[in-house]
């Protein structure tokens, strides 16, 4: 889906939304609740600029819109790979994206992600990963790298990787193996205005998706693993 | 002098606390290795290339987490990743002057893609937890492998990161890029342009790392006393909009330019060229001053 058509379906009554270049921002009304929206488009990589101005545009509701609730519309392919990009210190751009994220939580902002197209990696992980809670559309596509990429750095042969991501969530490409496994909250179907008022009124909690892993049976380790170390013996 | 570089997790572990302070949570004897290694048939390791516990440096109370990077570079997966957050999350109820985080990691480990990307999301979201608390979050960094990936990320949520000049950090590994975009973008293998680009020297010029040591346990330690005796974790809108500010001043003034070597002649080093060889003294004097 994109964004045009992903914005119309969340915001039945014309959201006000501008485009400049691959990065959108503007605002929507779910009920009687205004969402300030901030998106990409076209699996845009994010490099220095993108973060920043994606960083920016959270701090400016944090500052103007108190409480306004966020919906991160998040299309990437990943961190844009450049040397360029490296040497302004790329993952410090990143960082401080998620810093402003987690701002605007702490700020009583309620954040959501929704993977309407494509999220991979470092992209992903500074922006909608890092929401309170990460929505997809079923036809979206998750992931760290495909399976033939995987296969030549991890030296295993494709046919096995092949065979185990049959049964196994844990390094297929795929928004049902990111639910299992907790990343994702749930997929948004049929009416989208719905799903997005229905994730506004989420209670607020805490990070759930180890648990959410570990009751789906996709992550059963992680949870009661944490918890060990949280809590032996000193 | 005891080589940071060189030393194991957990030589650097032992030389860095108080003698004789560290215990060890979940160590290697409870035999907590990743079923997804197994499943494929890839030698795993009982404490899956992280160590994490709690000790005293210089009679603070502490908890450490130190990346072994001779086990799969380092790389994130699900045991090793819990262990890190299960850490973290632990400092909310123990109230430590600080958590150090030896980091040594490419990010994410392929095997295990999906949870290891979902779990560095975790640690992601826990350091800044523990920060808001109040509990300072200080990353050193110096091992063979670097802090790449999504570990990168982690590193820079951190209060402060201390490197050595052998300290590597970044988000796309050298190797990554040529293999991506091709030699002519990035060749992994010119030593010194990877060292200038993603190096520790490089990385205390910018800023991105608040303090550069000598490649000694000793002075890590040094370094990471004063670096809990400066800290004060401000994530508040205030802090961030100045980090912001300063970003985009980075962008603005440097953002054209081609190497590392055009920064740091920019920002009126005389002759940049020579810094790479300086030792760490004369290195932080040819500096002073000068830093973005």
């Amino acid at each position: 889906m994109d964004a045009k058509t992903l914005l119309q379906q969340l915001f039945p009554q014309h959201p006000d939304v501008q485009f400049d270049g691959v990065f959108f921002s503007g605002v929507g009304t779910s009920g009687n609740t205004a969402v300030h929206v901030i998106g990409t488009i076209d699996k845009a990589p994010i490099g220095v600029e993108l973060a920043r101005r994606i960083a920016g545009e959270v701090l400016g509701v944090v500052r103007n819109h108190p409480g306004r609730p966020i919906l991160l519309a998040i299309d990437t392919s990943g961190q844009r790979l450049s040397r360029r990009d490296e040497l302004l210190g790329v993952n410090g751009y990143m960082a401080h994206l998620a810093k402003c994220v987690d701002l605007a939580r702490r700020n009583g902002h309620r954040v959501i992600g929704i993977v309407y197209s494509e999220a991979v990696s470092g992209g992903f992980l500074a922006t909608s990963l890092f929401s309170d809670v990460c929505f997809a559309l079923p036809e979206a596509e998750i992931k760290v790298m495909n399976l033939p990429a995987m296969s030549r750095i991890t030296k295993i042969p494709l046919p096995r990787l092949q065979e185990l991501s049959q049964t196994s969530p844990v390094f297929a490409p795929g928004v049902e193996n990111y639910q299992r496994m907790g990343g994702i909250k749930g997929l948004w179907e049929g009416d989208l205005a719905a799903c997005l008022a229905a994730a506004l009124a989420l209670p607020v909690a805490g990070d759930e998706r180890s648990a959410d892993g570990e009751a789906r049976g996709g992550r059963l380790l992680a949870r009661p693993l944490a918890k060990r170390v949280r809590h032996a013996a000193a | 002098m005891n080589s940071y570089h060189e030393a194991s997790a957990r030589g650097r572990v032992a030389g860095l606390l108080d003698p004789g302070t560290f215990r060890e949570f979940v160590p290697p004897t409870e035999r907590c290795s990743s079923p997804h290694l197994r499943a494929l048939d890839t030698p795993g390791a009982f404490d899956d290339g992280i160590i994490v516990g709690a000790g005293r440096l210089g009679g603070h109370a502490v908890l450490v987490a130190a990346q072994e990077g001779w086990f799969m570079g380092g790389a994130v997966g699900e045991v090793h990743g819990a262990k890190l957050t299960g850490l973290l999350e632990r400092a909310l109820d123990e109230r430590p002057a600080a958590v150090l985080l030896l980091v040594e990691s490419g990010g994410v480990r392929l095997h295990e893609a999906n949870a290891g990307l979902i779990a560095i999301s975790e640690i992601m979201r826990a350091v800044v937890t523990v920060r808001a608390a109040g509990i300072p979050v200080i990353v050193l960094d110096g091992g063979q492998f670097g802090c790449f990936g999504g570990m990168g990320i982690v590193a820079r949520l951190a209060d402060a990161i201390l490197i050595s000049e052998e300290g590597r950090l970044g988000l796309s590994g050298p190797e990554v890029i040529e293999t991506t975009c091709g030699v002519e973008e990035f060749d992994s293998r010119d030593r010194a342009l990877v060292w200038r680009t993603v190096g520790g020297k490089h990385r205390y010029i910018l800023g991105e790392a608040a303090v550069l040591v000598d490649d000694a346990i000793a002075a890590f330690r040094e370094a990471a006393l004063q670096a809990i005796a400066a800290a004060k974790p401000d994530l508040g809108l205030a802090a961030l909009e100045a980090e912001h500010a300063r970003l985009g001043e980075r962008i603005a003034r440097f953002g054209a330019c081609a190497d590392a070597l055009d920064i740091w002649r920019d920002l009126g080093i005389a002759e940049p060229e020579r810094l790479p060889a300086l030792d760490t003294a004369a290195f932080l004097a040819a500096v002073a001053d000068r830093r973005a």
